[in-house]
C-alpha cells in the first residue's frame, strides 16, 4: 500500500555520503545573539476535558465515541492500534532522547465549551491567547482575508469565513467535523497516502487523532483565498495527534499556511501529526509551515517533540506539490514533507529553513519519489546551528524505473554559528532509469568575520548583522512564502537568533 | 578631526605600526603611500575597528572623541567611514536593503528619524546622479557577482549616502582598469567638500592623478617618514620609495 515506507531513509552513515562538519570558532564570540527568551512562554489557564493517561482500546472507543463517531472510523483507529502494537520506534534518525512512556501520555483534551456558533461564545482566556500570539482572529478575518481554523489543543473552537469558502464549493472544516459530514470523502482518502502502518509515530497517530483539519477544493476551482491554522499545545501532557488531509480535485489550486506556537511547560510534549495532500490532475497544492514549538530551555529540557509524517501525492498528471517549512522551535524535530510524483509531469518541490540552537536537534528534509514520466522535484535546503544545535539533512530522490525524463535539482546549504554546533548531510539517490538527470549541490560555511566587520564599518549593530546575514542565508526560501508568511518568517528567524539579548 | 598620536599595533605578536603620527584637519585630503608592508592597510583597519590588530601605545582622537575605545559601528556612526580594498559579499542581501538599514542605523544613532521606503528611493536616486552612476547595482545582493570596477563604485556609493566626516579609502585603485578608476575617482572628487576629510591609501601615484591631495605622506616600517604636498608623489613616482626609506634609516 505505501509507496514510500520510511525505512527507505535508514541512517546507516556507511551508506550515506555524509559530510559533518564543526565550526572552528569560539561560541563565546557569538553565544550571547542567540539567547532570546522564548517570546510565547505562557501558559493559558482554562479547564480542560482530560482524560487520564494511558491508551488501550478502552482509551481509543472513548475518544471515537466523544467525537461522536461512526464505526468504521472507531474500526480503523482500533487496526491502526493493534499494528502500532507491533511497530518498532525508528532509531535511525540522527537524533537523541530518552524512551518515551507512551502510557504517561493523555490522549485526549478539549476545551470545555464546544460546538461554539460564533466567535462570541469562545472562552475569553482563549481569545486573549490568540491575541497575545499576534492572532486577532477578528481583524485577520477582514484584513488579511485569511481564514483561520484555530485549533486549541485538539477541538476546533473558531471557524471563520466559512460561507465565503463554501459559496465557491471549498470544504474547510475540522477533522472530526468531515467525518460525520462528509464520510465518503474522507473514507476515500484518509490513509491513502499515509497509511497507519507506514511508521510508528502514523500507527500511533492513526489510532487516537482528536483533531486536525479537512480540506476539499471541488474541480477547477481556485480557493478564494489562503487557508491557515494556527496550533497550540497548552496542556501539560497532552500529546497532540492532529490529522490534515487536503484534496485538491482536478485543476483546482489551494495554499494552506500552518503555524505553530506553544506556552512553556516543564515536560516534553510528544507531537505526531500526520499531513497527507493529494493533488489530482492538473491541480496544485502549496503547504507552507512556520514552526516555532517550545525548544526547551538551555539544557533543553522541556521541549516539544515533533515527530511528524508529512506527504504529498501528485496522483494527477500535471499536478504540483510544493512545501515550505520554517522550522526555529521544537527539542527534537523528524521530519520529512515528501512528495510521490505519480502523474506524469508531475512536480514536487520542498524548500526548508531549519534553525537549531541551545541543545536543539533536528532531522530533516524530504523524499522525492519520482514515479510518471517527466516528472521534476526541487529540494532548497538551508540549515542554521548555533550554540549546542544539531542538524541534519536527509533526503532521498528516488527515480523509478518507468520514469522517463525525470528530473531533480538538490540544493542543501548549512551555516554555522559557533565551534559546539553540527551539521550533518545525508543524501539518498536511487536512480532506476538511465534518463534521469540529477543535480546535487551542498555547501557549509560560517558567518565570517569579514562579513561582520564589513556591516559593523557601516554602522550596522553585530546583533542586526547577523541577522541580516542569515536573512539573506534563508532568501531563497523566504521568496517561496505567502507574503505575510515570510515576514513573520525573517522576524521570528531574528527572534531566534538574536533579538533580546541576555 | 582626526589626530593619531604615536600608534603602535601589532598582528600576531608581530608589530606593524611604530609609533605613527597623523593630523588630518577637516575638508583635508591626505595621501598615505608606502612600499607593501609598510603598514598602510593596517593603519586604514586600526582606524576603524577591525578585529585582530592589538594596539599597544599611542592614542587616536576624532571629533574630539577617543576611538580606539569604541566598537566599529559605532565609529561609523560618528562618521568615519572605509572603503574596501577587497568589498566583502553578502549573499541574499539586497543592496538598497544592505544600505537603507545602514543610513537607518547612524540615524537612529544621533536620535533622527528613520527613513521611510520612499524618502529613501529618492536620495538614492539623487545621490547615483550625483555620481553618474545608474541603479543596476541597486537590486543584486550586496557585491555578489561585482565585478571589481562595479564592488569600489558601490563602496563610493555608499560613502555618497552615508556621508562621513571621514572617508578612508584602503587602495581603492587596486585592481581596477584606468576607466573604472576615473570612475570612482570622479566619484570621490564630488563628495570632497570642506567638511568632509579623506585618507587615500595607495601604492601608486596614479590614482593622485585623479583625486588631488592636499598632503601626502610616507609610509615605512611603520611609521611617516616624510610628509609633504602633492609635488612629493611625483618625486616617489620618479624615484621609487628606496630613497627616502635610506635617507630615514641615515
Amino acid at each position: 500500500m505505501s509507496a514510500t515506507p520510511d525505512d527507505v531513509l535508514p541512517g546507516d552513515a556507511k551508506t550515506a555520503a555524509q559530510t559533518s562538519t564543526k565550526a572552528a570558532e569560539a561560541e563565546a564570540e557569538y553565544g550571547h545573539l542567540v539567547r532570546s527568551e522564548y517570546e510565547h512562554g505562557f501558559v493559558t489557564e482554562i479547564e480542560s476535558d482530560t482524560l487520564p493517561p494511558g491508551l488501550d482500546e478502552s482509551v481509543i472507543a472513548t475518544i471515537s465515541q466523544r467525537k461522536g463517531e461512526p464505526q468504521w472510523m472507531l474500526d480503523w483507529r482500533l487496526a491502526a492500534y493493534h499494528k502500532w502494537l507491533e511497530m518498532p520506534t525508528p532509531k535511525w534518525a540522527a537524533v537523541h532522547y530518552p524512551p518515551i512512556d507512551y502510557q504517561s501520555i493523555s490522549y485526549f483534551s478539549a476545551p470545555k465549551k464546544k460546538e461554539l456558533k460564533s466567535l462570541d461564545e469562545v472562552d475569553p482566556v482563549l481569545l486573549e491567547t490568540y491575541e497575545k500570539l499576534g492572532i486577532p482572529i477578528e481583524e485577520q478575518k477582514a484584513l488579511a482575508g485569511v481564514a483561520v481554523d484555530a485549533v486549541f489543543d485538539s477541538v476546533s473552537v473558531a471557524t471563520t469565513f466559512r460561507e465565503k469558502l463554501s459559496e465557491a464549493g471549498v470544504i474547510f472544516c475540522s477533522i472530526s467535523e468531515a467525518v460525520q459530514e462528509y464520510p465518503e470523502l474522507v473514507q476515500k482518502y484518509l490513509g491513502s497516502v499515509v497509511p497507519p502502518t507506514d511508521n510508528f509515530y502514523t500507527g500511533l497517530n492513526s489510532a487516537v487523532f482528536t483533531d486536525g483539519t479537512f480540506v476539499y477544493v471541488p474541480k477547477n476551482t481556485r480557493c478564494p483565498m489562503e487557508l491557515s491554522t494556527y496550533f497550540r499545545i497548552n496542556e501539560a501532557k497532552t500529546g497532540q495527534f492532529e490529522r490534515t488531509l487536503i484534496v485538491a480535485d482536478e485543476g483546482s489550486y489551494v495554499s494552506y499556511l500552518e503555524g505553530c506556537t506553544a506556552p512553556q511547560r516543564d515536560e516534553n510534549q510528544l507531537h505526531a501529526a500526520v499531513v497527507e495532500l493529494i493533488a489530482l490532475d492538473n491541480a496544485e497544492i502549496k503547504y507552507s509551515t512556520v514552526q516555532n514549538w517550545y525548544p526547551g530551555d538551555e539544557e533543553g529540557r522541556g521541549g516539544i517533540y515533533n515527530f511528524v509524517t508529512k506527504r504529498g501525492d501528485c496522483r494527477g498528471d500535471n499536478s504540483k506539490i510544493s512545501w515550505t517549512q520554517v522550522e526555529t522551535g521544537s527539542a527534537i524535530t523528524w521530519k520529512y514533507p515528501s512528495c510521490i510524483l505519480r502523474g506524469d509531469n508531475s512536480v514536487g518541490e520542498f524548500y526548508s529553513v531549519a534553525v537549531t540552537k541551545g541543545k536543539q536537534q533536528a532531522d530533516t528534509g524530504t523524499k522525492m519519489i519520482h514515479l510518471g514520466k517527466n516528472t521534476r522535484s526541487t529540494i532548497v535546503s538551508k540549515g542554521i546551528s548555533a550554540q549546542h544545535g544539531i542538524q541534519s539533512y536527509r533526503g532521498l530522490v528516488r527515480i523509478a524505473g518507468k520514469a522517463e525524463g525525470a528530473r531533480n535539482h538538490t540544493q542543501c546549504d548549512s551555516l554555522l554559528i559557533g565551534d559546539k554546533c553540527a551539521a550533518n548531510t545525508f543524501p539518498y539517490i536511487e536512480v532506476k532509469n538511465p534518463t534521469a538527470k540529477m543535480e546535487h549541490e551542498a555547501t557549509t560555511s560560517k558567518i565570517s568575520d569579514d562579513q561582520l566587520f564589513y556591516c559593523r564599518s557601516r554602522g550596522l549593530s553585530e546583533e542586526d548583522a547577523v541577522s541580516m546575514i542569515v536573512n539573506g542565508f534563508c532568501k531563497e526560501v523566504f521568496n517561496e512564502l505567502p507574503m505575510e508568511f515570510a515576514v513573520e518568517a525573517q522576524k521570528l528567524l531574528s527572534i531566534s537568533l538574536e533579538g533580546a539579548v541576555g | 578631526m582626526l589626530s593619531v598620536k604615536g600608534l603602535k599595533a601589532t598582528v600576531d605578536d608581530k608589530e606593524i605600526l611604530r609609533g605613527l603620527d597623523l593630523e588630518v584637519g577637516a575638508g583635508e585630503v591626505h595621501a598615505i603611500m608606502g612600499p607593501n608592508g609598510s603598514g598602510k592597510s593596517t593603519l586604514a583597519h586600526v582606524l576603524s575597528g577591525r578585529e585582530g590588530y592589538e594596539v599597544t601605545g599611542g592614542s587616536v582622537t576624532f571629533e574630539g572623541r577617543e576611538l580606539l575605545e569604541l566598537d566599529p559601528e559605532e565609529r561609523a556612526c560618528l562618521g568615519l567611514f572605509l572603503a574596501f580594498q577587497y568589498p566583502v559579499e553578502l549573499p541574499g542581501v539586497n543592496n538598497t536593503y544592505f544600505l537603507k538599514a545602514a543610513l537607518n542605523a547612524k540615524r537612529k544613532y544621533h536620535g533622527e528619524e528613520e527613513l521611510d521606503a520612499v524618502s529613501f528611493m529618492r536620495l538614492m536616486k539623487e545621490k547615483l546622479k550625483v555620481l553618474h552612476l545608474d541603479d543596476s547595482l541597486l537590486k543584486r545582493p550586496v557585491n555578489v557577482g561585482f565585478s571589481g570596477g562595479e564592488k569600489k563604485r558601490n563602496e563610493i556609493f555608499q560613502m555618497a549616502l552615508l556621508e562621513p566626516k571621514l572617508a578612508i579609502l584602503d587602495e581603492t585603485d587596486s585592481g581596477l582598469d584606468i576607466d573604472a578608476l576615473r570612475v570612482v575617482a570622479n566619484g570621490v572628487n564630488s563628495l570632497r567638500s570642506p567638511e568632509r576629510s579623506m585618507l587615500v591609501v595607495t601604492h601608486y601615484q596614479r590614482l593622485l592623478d585623479y583625486i588631488e591631495p592636499d598632503y601626502v605622506h610616507v609610509l615605512a616600517k611603520g611609521r611617516i617618514i616624510r610628509s609633504g604636498g602633492k609635488e612629493l608623489a611625483l618625486e616617489l613616482e620618479e624615484k621609487g620609495y628606496g630613497w627616502i626609506v635610506d635617507e630615514a634609516a641615515a
